[in-house]
């Protein structure tokens, strides 16, 4: 136990931590801002979406959701040094995670069907767009986190390490899920 | 553990791991992930860019002075952009934009904060390096190749970007706009996302480092005010610079996508564009919600270097410490608060304009707290004239006097009268230009032998102190009088207009006092340099001071500390206390080694020691009864 202390001080694991929730932080702020200026453009242009979210969104919710609970078995998997159990869950975190990727996607054609397109006079339009393309940049990035978690499982790497880069896709898949709650939500409020 | 927890670092464990360490010359001076060395690159690198900006900024004066006449030799320098040795009118505007983008980002905050936030982080605070080294590294990396790209554009057909720094579209959005909207502006895109990378990456680090990696006694309130001021800035920038980027993203995405974002009603040549329903004020808002805490991301650090500089050299604690760091995180708050003054002239509801003047004003109240802190502290010290010393002071008076002008510009409606015009160059020239480059320079000259093992040449800082500070109010001041007089600021040749020629004396005047001021640079350029290399040998601790970065050697070592980190027990600031023989204490000695000049308040927090205290003092007290 001692051994182990004194190994994760040397490897500053308890501050790269940190630096994943300051990270969390700032991309909190990009989409906050985001957010803000579409109120700002539809408050003060009295442009609204003016159509109704396509429901694959909520099929995407369903599949993030998902995700964020297998990930959740896979950490205390890990925790209990049952590996097997571990990869099983990362592997269908991936999974989640590229189904919400494809939904999101898929969305958006729909989108277009309905005559929606991203080049649009109505910029609350383009928003929904740059909301979702945003959000699938941190999907993109979490879903290689969570695919290095999974390798360095495969590897056998030191447990310590195991868990470090357990937590670190976990912070920020978690807070990829609960972004696109937030951005959900405030897609719906302003439907109309 | 808490994940707020101090740590102890594994002394000895890190000790065996660098005993067979070698650095090749790659490792060492190039992609190095030391923070002292980092530090080296970020300061070099911005002293650079800010000789850049500076030549920039002396040809655009050369051209406000003398509007008539031509110089031969400005075509063989510049070529096109100088075409009959005279300014290009777009080309000026390209000067007036990259002088003011290199200044605030590349020098002030990258130069600035990037230099002695990694420097002093890890050493004031006790810590090897920083959180992520390897991150640190590619912020410095990050921060290099964004200063490549920003001087290409220079190379391209049409120059570079020259909307001004604020990029405020149509004119940044729309390539076909003007010649420096093209791929001019298309370069600075590319250069502020990787600038705003680097400055994230170390921002994300400053903080991390400051929360989780001080020494054992470190508490918050035993910090150093730099750190304090270092921490803020680092938060301000890590929730402040994603805004831009929101905002940037948004106009790339009309800038070549075609999306309606920003524009709106736009005609090109007689040609009617297909853009619709777009806000241009929606960039300001999201531009000046980093813009303004981007000011105090500017001048912060200078704040933090400037109280501990001046009360070193005083010989006196900081007056106010925890009033001098309540009102950095005042300003901290303040500064997310106030971003509408940027734009009452917008059309902005004047209900709202009164919510941001009230705000805006209220951080005078900070900054007063400050500025009378740092005058508290020189009152009756032992002043000792350092040319670092002369820095700090100079930052004091150009905070002043840039400050006050803030009061007027802050208020909605006297603003109708003085936005853009040269008061506001005035203004903010003063409080954040001079103020914060004061701040650095001091910094430079006062951490010089902890970066090289050498000091600077004393003299030539006195020359390089007063031929700037004289230069630089010289030029800045009666630019308020300009402002006052309705001169708009970024024109290239206002002195044509009738009402306006009678300023074209006192262009002359400013821009040969800007020669002069930088003229002076040389002075430091060449004290910098040569004192790398042939200056005296420092001592290890040359300025008697108190912090903990004076306790390594002077010879870097990777880790900083050859041995444990020293254990910290007091705050930074107990200089000429009474009952002590030396001026000075190091936060290392414990209390239990100055009997003679502890006070009940050392010992808040710490009974035991107390009693010890008062049982010594009273065993003393015996002592002179028997004598």
């Amino acid at each position: 136990m001692m051994a182990q202390i004194q190994q994760e001080d040397k490897l500053n694991l308890g501050a790269k931590k940190f630096n994943m929730w300051i990270f969390v932080f700032t991309s909190f702020m990009f989409f906050a801002a985001l957010t803000s200026g579409f109120i700002v453009y539809s408050g003060g242009r009295g442009h609204g979406i003016h159509l109704i979210l396509p429901h694959a969104f909520i099929y995407s919710t369903i599949c993030i959701l998902l995700s964020s609970v297998t990930l959740f078995v896979a950490s205390n998997a890990a925790k209990r040094l049952q590996f097997a159990k571990q990869r099983l869950y990362l592997g269908l975190t991936l999974l989640f995670g590229v189904l919400f990727f494809i939904i999101q996607i898929y969305a958006w054609t729909l989108l277009i069907k309905m005559g929606v397109y991203f080049v649009n006079n109505n910029a609350s339009q383009s928003f929904i767009y740059v909301f979702t393309g945003m959000h699938l940049v941190h999907i993109i990035a979490g879903l290689f986190l969570i695919g290095n978690t999974l390798k360095g499982s495969y590897n056998n790497i030191p447990q310590v390490k195991n868990l470090f880069r357990m937590e670190m896709s976990s912070i920020f898949w978690h807070f990829v899920d609960i972004i696109w709650i937030y951005l959900y939500v405030f897609l719906l409020l302003n439907q109309y | 553990m808490s994940t707020l927890a101090v740590q102890d670092h594994g002394v000895v464990h890190h000790e065996e791991g660098h005993e067979h360490h070698h650095d090749t010359f790659l490792t060492k001076y190039i992609f190095s992930q030391d923070h002292k060395m980092i530090a080296k690159q970020f300061l070099i690198t911005g002293i650079t860019m800010a000789f850049i900006a500076m030549t920039l900024s002396i040809l655009f004066r050369i051209q406000l002075a003398y509007p008539d006449k031509t110089f031969p030799l400005l075509q063989t320098l510049l070529g096109r952009f100088a075409p009959d040795g005279r300014l290009d009118p777009n080309f000026y505007l390209s000067l007036v934009t990259i002088h003011g983008t290199i200044m605030v980002f590349f020098v002030l905050t990258a130069g600035l904060s990037g230099t002695f936030s990694n420097l002093l982080i890890p050493l004031q605070v006790g810590a090897r390096d920083m959180a992520s080294p390897f991150m640190n590294m590619l912020s410095y990396w990050f921060f290099f190749i964004a200063c490549v790209i920003m001087l290409s554009s220079f190379f391209v057909q049409k120059g570079p970007a020259s909307g001004g720094w604020t990029v405020y579209p149509p004119l940044s959005a729309l390539p076909k706009a003007m010649p420096g909207s093209g791929e001019g502006m298309t370069l600075w895109l590319i250069s502020m996302i990787c600038f705003i990378g680097s400055s994230l990456m170390g921002g994300i680090n400053y903080v991390s480092t400051v929360l989780n990696m001080r020494t054992k006694g470190m508490d918050l309130w035993k910090m150093p005010l730099t750190i304090w001021a270092f921490f803020l800035t680092a938060v301000l920038g890590v929730l402040a610079f994603p805004v831009l980027v929101a905002g940037v993203v948004l106009l790339i995405f009309d800038r070549s996508f075609g999306t309606s974002f920003y524009l709106s009603d736009i005609v090109i040549a007689g040609q009617v564009m297909p853009f619709e329903g777009g806000s241009p004020i929606l960039f300001q808002h999201l531009f000046w919600f980093l813009g303004h805490p981007e000011v105090y991301i500017v001048i912060m650090p200078a704040m933090g270097i400037a109280s501990e500089v001046m009360s070193v050299n005083s010989r006196k604690p900081i007056f106010g410490y925890h009033a001098m760091v309540y009102s950095l995180i005042g300003i901290t708050v303040l500064s997310f608060i106030v971003w509408g003054h940027h734009m009452f002239v917008t059309g902005m509801n004047p209900f709202l304009g009164g919510v941001f003047m009230i705000t805006t004003l209220i951080i005078a109240v900070p900054s007063a707290v400050k500025t009378f802190n740092w005058l508290a502290t020189l009152w009756r010290g032992n002043i000792r004239f350092t040319p670092a010393m002369l820095f700090a002071i100079g930052m004091v008076s150009f905070f002043i006097s840039g400050g006050l002008t803030g009061i007027f510009l802050g208020n909605a409606a006297l603003d109708i009268n003085l936005h853009d015009t040269y008061f506001v160059v005035a203004h903010f020239h003063l409080v954040m230009g001079s103020a914060a480059i004061f701040g650095m320079l001091c910094g430079v000259y006062h951490w010089f032998p902890k970066m090289f093992g050498r000091l600077m040449d004393t003299k030539l800082g006195f020359l390089h102190f007063w031929l700037t500070f004289i230069g630089a109010y010289l030029v800045f001041f009666p630019m308020h009088f300009m402002g006052l007089d309705g001169v708009p600021r970024r024109y290239y040749a206002f002195t044509e207009f009738e009402s306006m020629k009678q300023w074209l004396s006192v262009n002359v005047f400013i821009t040969w006092s800007a020669i002069i001021a930088g003229l002076a640079q040389v002075a430091f350029l060449y004290n910098f340099v040569h004192s790398i290399f042939w200056g005296e040998k420092t001592t290890q601790n040359p300025w008697q001071a108190n912090t903990l970065e004076w306790t390594t050697p002077v010879e870097h070592i990777h880790g900083n500390w050859p041995g444990e980190i020293p254990t910290v027990y007091r705050w930074p600031y107990d200089y000429s206390k009474p009952g002590n023989d030396s001026d000075f204490i190091p936060q290392i000695i414990p209390f239990s080694q100055t009997m003679s000049s502890n006070i009940p308040s050392d010992f808040e927090d710490n009974t035991g020691g107390l009693e010890a205290q008062s049982k010594w003092s009273s065993t003393q007290k015996a002592n002179e009864q028997v004598k």
